[in-house]
């Protein structure tokens, strides 16, 4: 039976970019514990050869026109949504600190 | 002319057709109702009077000239606020969203809008649809019109209670795991998630893009076929649309079910199942078999372990789809709100999604980025995709031998507000019937099939084989005219 840490909840936090107060890192390593635990019973399925599914509709390669099509979309209705934009461009801080 | 709400969408567009009513008058009506019952059942995020006002008068207009579209011209609809409606502010119930006003429309609202239907609102939801009581939304809470105290199911349950209550002639929801059966079982209506692939999901905010469908929440079998006769079909903006001819849905509703034959899946009764509620489904069973329909007990020996699979593959599929909500393009966002407090890029991203996301959307995200972290992967990820096969397997070697398949929707009637909350998992457990048919991508409906001695409603789920939805509208349809559950109405 796998039971997260509190270490292993701060490491999948980080991965989903979501920050944790203490008492939520408990919660949260309880909680994802019972569903983990909980999924664990697929070990008790034979899967040796079965190919992975992923998708159902059997539809593969869907093809169109290498057209390009303006989008209906004006900027200033971007704009409207979004909390940086100067008109072209999206604008946010730097990826690294000065 | 007095109650108009009541009307289903077959009987508001014959009125319609034969001028006896105008969508003005019908709309008003829809609207009136709304004024009086929202306060108690708290369906809609937003109401959209206004633009429905508007819509009604021009399908009026058009009706006039002779120049209907078809139909739902002129009939309300309601939607869920996880479609996007170009100009009207789509949530997905999350704060993240909270000031979101789509530039552009989906592709099923379009269909609809352009076949003439007036959208009366937007209805309330699991957050980004993640949940089965619809009380994780960061707005309202949805009461299950049945009972006040209980909850409306999920993650559509603003669509389910908005039918139930007649505050929308009809409505839109969305099914990955559920979503639309479980909550129109709770309410008494009727709930369709067709096969994957057959609607266009273009515009609404993905969850688990290989198990989500959308569709139509609707008074009768009849009604849900009108719909999906416009949302069917092939759609460039969603390349998983299928190219299959949609056919006339109305044609198998007159038809009797003699000789169809009904496999009774053997694992979804009996431990787990609340006893009235299993004994309504069997009643039913008995009704279907009494109209002349070949009942036959079957077994599916992996469906026990579908909802894990669920649990593994919906949530990694979540952890992608929502890390577009990033605090950059749309939605909250740390740089809009404190500029002069933003440290870099990362502080963006991660202070946006954690004030923004819900807690049910953030265990969803932290479970799927666990099983696609490296070294687990194979473990759960790959495991759970092979366990897919040998479900969706399963069901395909019964489909061959019978037509379709019948077993309840939830383990019970709708529970009390707040009864589970606290245990995610036990939570997860009321999807038990609902979920694996997803996986496999086949499509199912619930509709009306009795009640309980406290008066809750209990539906039953038909289930096909892929692109089955004509012979599913037939059984169901056949259900229907034997019985008047369909009829029964909450008081409010």
């Amino acid at each position: 039976m796998t039971k997260l840490s509190k270490k292993d909840v701060e490491h999948i936090a980080k991965l989903s970019k979501l920050k944790l107060s203490e008492s939520e890192k408990e919660k949260f390593a309880s909680q994802l514990s019972g569903v983990i635990e909980y999924v664990e019973q697929l070990d008790e399925v034979d899967t040796e050869g079965v190919e992975p599914t992923s998708q159902v509709t059997g539809l593969e390669n869907i093809y169109r026109e290498d057209e390009v099509k303006r989008s209906s979309i004006k900027h200033e209705e971007i704009e409207k949504n979004a909390p940086g934009f100067d008109g072209e461009s999206f604008i946010v801080p730097g990826v690294f600190n000065k | 002319m007095e109650n108009l709400y009541k009307l289903t969408l077959k009987e508001a567009s014959d009125k319609l057709e034969k001028g006896e009513i105008t969508s003005l008058e019908l709309t008003n009506s829809v609207l009136q109702r709304i004024e009086e019952v929202e306060p108690k059942v708290e369906a809609f995020i937003t109401v959209t009077k206004e633009l429905a006002i508007k819509q009604a008068e021009e399908s009026d207009k058009r009706r006039g000239e002779g120049k209907t579209l078809s139909p739902v011209d002129g009939i309300p609809i309601a939607v869920k606020d996880l479609y996007c409606t170009k100009g009207v502010r789509t949530t997905a119930a999350s704060k993240i969203l909270d000031d979101f006003v789509p530039s552009f429309e989906s592709t099923a609202t379009k269909k609809l809008l352009d076949a003439g239907a007036v959208m009366v609102g937007k209805t309330n939801l699991d957050q980004f649809a993640m949940g089965s009581s619809t009380e994780t939304s960061a707005y309202k809470q949805t009461k299950n019109p049945w009972d006040l105290t209980r909850i409306p199911g999920g993650s559509s349950g603003g669509s389910a209670a908005a039918v139930a209550a007649d505050m929308c002639t009809a409505a839109l929801g969305t099914d990955t795991g559920g979503s639309i059966r479980q909550p129109a079982n709770l309410c008494n209506i009727v709930g369709l998630k067709p096969t994957y692939g057959r609607v266009s999901r273009y515009g609404v905010m993905a969850m688990a893009s290989s198990l989500d469908c959308i569709g139509p929440m609707t008074k009768t079998v009849e009604d849900a076929s009108i719909l999906l006769q416009i949302l069917a079909g092939k759609d460039e903006k969603d390349a998983t649309t299928l190219p299959d001819p949609v056919p006339d849905y109305s044609k198998t509703l007159k038809k009797d079910i003699k000789g169809i034959k009904i496999g009774i899946p053997k694992e979804f009764f009996g431990e787990g199942m609340n006893s009235e509620s299993e004994k309504i489904v069997k009643d039913a069973i008995e009704k279907l078999k009494e109209q002349g329909a070949e009942i036959k007990t079957i077994s599916l020996p992996s469906i026990k372990y579908a909802l894990a699979v669920y649990y593994v593959l919906m949530p990694a599929e979540v952890a992608s789809n929502l890390a577009r909500y990033d605090g950059v393009r749309y939605g909250h966002s740390k740089i809009k709100d404190n500029k002069s407090d933003v440290k870099d890029l990362d502080d963006v991203y991660v202070t946006s999604r954690t004030e923004g996301f819900g807690d049910e959307a953030k265990r969803r995200i932290m479970l799927g980025n666990y099983v696609l972290s490296s070294g687990y992967y194979d473990a759960y990820y790959k495991k759970a995709q092979q366990v897919r096969t040998i479900v969706k397997e399963e069901f395909e070697k019964e489909f061959e031998e019978v037509d379709l398949m019948v077993t309840p929707v939830s383990p019970g009637p709708a529970f009390k507000l707040g009864e589970k909350t606290d245990d995610p998992l036990t939570m997860y457990l009321e999807d038990i019937h609902t979920v694996p048919i997803n996986p496999a991508g086949v499509p199912a409906i619930s509709i009306p099939a009795g009640f309980t001695k406290d008066n809750l409603p209990v539906g039953m789920q038909i289930i096909g084989p892929q692109l089955g939805e004509e012979k599913i509208f037939q059984v169901a349809r056949a259900f229907e005219k034997a019985t008047d559950f369909h009829h029964q109405r909450p008081s409010l």
